[in-house]
């Protein structure tokens, strides 16, 4: 058996990465894809955990996280393109409309 | 008759009421007929009366009273010696010997003057207004010298002079005749004062103000001769009669008084109102003869005007003028009669200047009349053919001044400087400057009379077309007054020329008084001859004028050349209304002036002061609130911003930024939650 602490590290670490990217980076896209990578490093929490203490709500919960992220990449997606018509950009250091 | 002796005074004043309410409604003529004809009917009803009171028995043969009502009930008081008075002051009316000839003078002169004026204002605009003041002056004079006690007779006294204004102002869109009428009543005021003053002492001294219980009072012996309160008495109420009989030193006001028409000079400043000082002295015979000193001030006053005013009517030009002057040394006559003691020749002078004054006024308003408003000598001459009545009426009037003998004027004059030459309070001094006064009078009237009507003629060329002799209206009265002055004197015919003196002998019940010095001891001889002189010293008058203006015209001019610095002072009066403005019109005007610039710079300007303060106050509350008020919300406002710079440095608008402070937020949850667990 692989100890659970194992899991929670690899989930912490694509965690803070995904943090990181999604303060750091210039690129919409990127940061929406960091977003993802939060997402999926929870998912992974929750799966481990669920198989450590034997109970089925952890697998249940990560489905529907999935769903989440699905959507949310949808929404994400469709705002940048609505967003890009006004602006012809994709750098978010450039989206500072609502400045004081 | 006599129970009604107050319609007397009514009737005029009914028709004062009637003219001066609606009087610019009625016609000419219908003014005419109700303002002359009820002075006229008053002077009939004035001479019934006279005649019953001839007729009644002894008793009331001296004195007949006829109360009419309770007028101010004073009740108790004390008087000046402790004792209790109660004064109640009645209007009523006494008729007695002195007040019957006053009541005819003032009547039938009077109703005369009316008639005349019908004639002389028949032109004039306010027709309705001069008559109807000139019977409210009727009315006021008659309560004058109806009166019972000494209250009346002043509402009378200050209701001729009130008269006096509006009449001498008739003309008032003239400067000089509204000046003139204020002027005669400002210094009739001064007068009344002291007039006042000696009523009231009187009031505390006797207890009454009626003339029987006074004259009693001071007949009785309570009073010793030369009571110092008597003597202040009847000084104060000279001073009245300075004032309203025009004696030094308050005579300034009737040479002014010439602006009014002319009949207004002959009524008031002639025949009636300046005589009442006389007739008020006359009437309080019994306390000026208790008080010798202020006797001898009436006398002596009295003679100084009589001289005073003879020596300034030599020179004038206007015949108003000298016949003004005459007036007031007429009247200094009369008082001078009353300072020696002989009040009934004053009396009987009042009664015959009368006449004469009246008629020379009404004759000189014919003169002017017919020379179409001329009033100066200089442009006269020549008129004895063109206006014959008036010439001829004239002359009686002057001879009757003069003292030609068997005229009014001879007997009334004489017997007052034989009077002041005999009487144990007259001196011979008094008497010789009445003799050359009567010098004077002679000259001064016959040069006014050789002037205007002998001579060669002066008349302007386009005045000389129209002269023409008075309408009846104006003559007849002229004839009537001539027949007074020239026959009136035979009621006094003395007894040195063998008469027996009515007039005299008619008054005497008056004027007894135990009092009175006895008359010392004289010859007929010497009051013949004294009688003589004073004739032969009138002729002189006369002559000299008949030489100087008849016969050598130019002997005047020469005259005045020589003595010019006298002659000048003669013509300007003295320069006396000069001193007095200088000593007091003035002064009272600064003292105006004073006030007014106090008024203006205190008083107002403490009222502008305070303006001054409430607009600085509000200026202060208006700063207040801008600076401080408006200033404390400024303050916190710009704190406010202040600190705002800051914390909008928060707001980057960039979402990543945001996320940065969530996930700061987290950690140091974390970081706290790390250390304490």
């Amino acid at each position: 058996m692989i100890p659970a602490e194992y899991y929670i590290f690899l989930g912490s670490g694509l965690f803070t990465i995904g943090v990181i990217g999604v303060l750091t980076r210039r690129n919409i896209l990127i940061i929406l894809m960091s977003i993802e990578l939060i997402l999926n490093a929870v998912n992974i929490n929750l799966i481990a955990l669920s198989q450590y203490f034997r109970s089925v709500d952890g697998q249940v919960f990560a489905i529907f996280v999935i769903t989440d992220a699905a959507a949310e990449a949808a929404v994400g997606l469709g705002l940048i393109i609505a967003f890009f018509r006004n602006k012809e950009t994709v750098n978010a250091d450039q989206i500072d409309l609502l400045k004081w | 008759m006599l129970d009604n002796i107050w319609l007397i005074p009514l009737l005029p004043v009914l028709g004062a009421v009637l003219q001066l309410l609606f009087g610019r409604r009625l016609s000419n003529k219908a003014v005419s007929a109700i303002s002359v004809g009820l002075p006229g009917l008053s002077f009939l009803w004035a001479l019934g009366c006279y005649i019953q009171f001839l007729s009644l028995p002894e008793s009331y043969h001296h004195v007949f009273l006829k109360p009419l009502y309770t007028w101010l009930p004073l009740g108790a008081f004390h008087l000046s010696d402790g004792s209790l008075g109660n004064l109640n002051i009645n209007v009523g009316m006494q008729l007695d010997p002195l007040s019957c000839v006053m009541m005819l003078v003032v009547t039938g002169v009077g109703f005369l003057i009316h008639v005349y004026s019908i004639g002389y204002m028949a032109h004039e605009g306010g027709y309705y207004r001069f008559f109807g003041y000139l019977n409210l002056f009727m009315f006021s004079m008659l309560v004058l010298v109806l009166a019972d006690n000494y209250l009346m007779m002043f509402v009378g006294w200050e209701g001729v002079g009130l008269c006096s204004y509006l009449l001498i102002g008739f003309y008032f869109l003239r400067k000089s005749a509204a000046d003139a009428g204020k002027k005669a009543f400002i210094v009739n005021r001064i007068g009344d004062a002291g007039f006042l003053l000696g009523v009231m002492l009187m009031a505390v001294t006797f207890g009454t103000l009626a003339f029987q219980p006074i004259t009693e009072a001071a007949r009785s012996g309570r009073f010793p001769v030369g009571d110092g309160v008597i003597t202040a008495i009847c000084i104060l109420l000279f001073i009245g009669a300075t004032g309203k009989s025009a004696q030094i030193p308050l005579y300034v006001w009737l040479p002014d008084a010439m602006e009014g028409p002319t009949p207004v000079s002959a009524l008031i400043h002639a025949a009636t109102m300046v005589t009442a000082g006389v007739y008020m002295v006359a009437r309080s015979n019994a306390l000026y003869v208790l008080a010798p000193t202020a006797l001898g001030l009436v006398a002596a006053i009295g003679t100084a005007t009589a001289i005073w005013a003879a020596s300034i009517g030599l020179v004038q030009n206007d015949i108003k003028r000298v016949l003004a002057y005459s007036t007031v040394s007429q009247l200094g006559y009369m008082f001078l009669a009353c300072g020696v003691g002989a009040f009934g020749a004053g009396i009987f002078h009042l009664m015959t200047h009368a006449f004469f004054k009246a008629l020379l006024f009404l004759g000189s308003g014919s003169v002017i009349h017919a020379l179409s408003g001329e009033q100066d000598m200089r442009k006269m001459g020549a008129l004895w053919r063109k206006i014959p009545i008036t010439a001829k009426t004239m002359l009686v009037a002057t001879l009757a001044i003069s003292g030609a003998p068997l005229l009014s004027g001879f007997f009334s004059k004489d017997e007052i400087l034989w009077q002041s030459f005999s009487s144990p309070y007259g001196n011979k001094l008094l008497w010789g400057v009445g003799l050359v006064t009567a010098g004077m009078t002679a000259f001064y009237m016959f040069r006014l009379f050789f002037l205007t009507f002998a001579g060669s003629s002066r008349v302007p060329h386009e005045v000389e077309h129209h002269i023409h002799e008075s309408p009846p209206s104006m003559t007849v009265p002229l004839v009537c007054l001539a027949v007074g002055a020239a026959g009136a004197g035979f009621v006094g015919w003395p007894e040195v020329l063998g008469g027996s003196n009515a007039f005299g002998k008619f008054l005497d019940p008056v004027f007894q008084n135990p009092a009175l010095r006895p008359a010392l001891e004289h010859t007929w001889s010497l009051e013949f001859g004294l009688m003589l002189l004073s004739v032969l010293v009138a002729f002189a008058g006369f002559f000299v004028a008949y030489r100087w203006y008849v016969k050598q015209p130019g002997i005047a001019e020469r005259v005045a050349a020589a003595a010019s610095g006298g002659y000048s002072l003669l013509l300007h009066k003295y320069y006396i209304d000069e001193i007095y403005d200088a000593l007091f019109v003035d002064r009272v005007k600064d003292l105006g002036s004073g006030l007014a610039a106090f008024d203006l710079d205190v008083v107002d300007g403490g009222v502008n002061g305070v303006g001054w303060f409430t607009r600085m106050s509000g200026e202060l509350s208006r700063l207040w609130d801008i600076w401080v008020i408006d200033g404390l919300v400024n303050v916190t406002a710009f704190t406010v911003k202040l600190l705002s710079y800051p914390a909008k440095l928060l707001q980057t608008g960039l979402v990543q930024n945001y996320a940065w402070f969530i996930t700061l937020g987290v950690l140091i949850f974390m970081a706290y939650y790390l250390v304490h667990f």
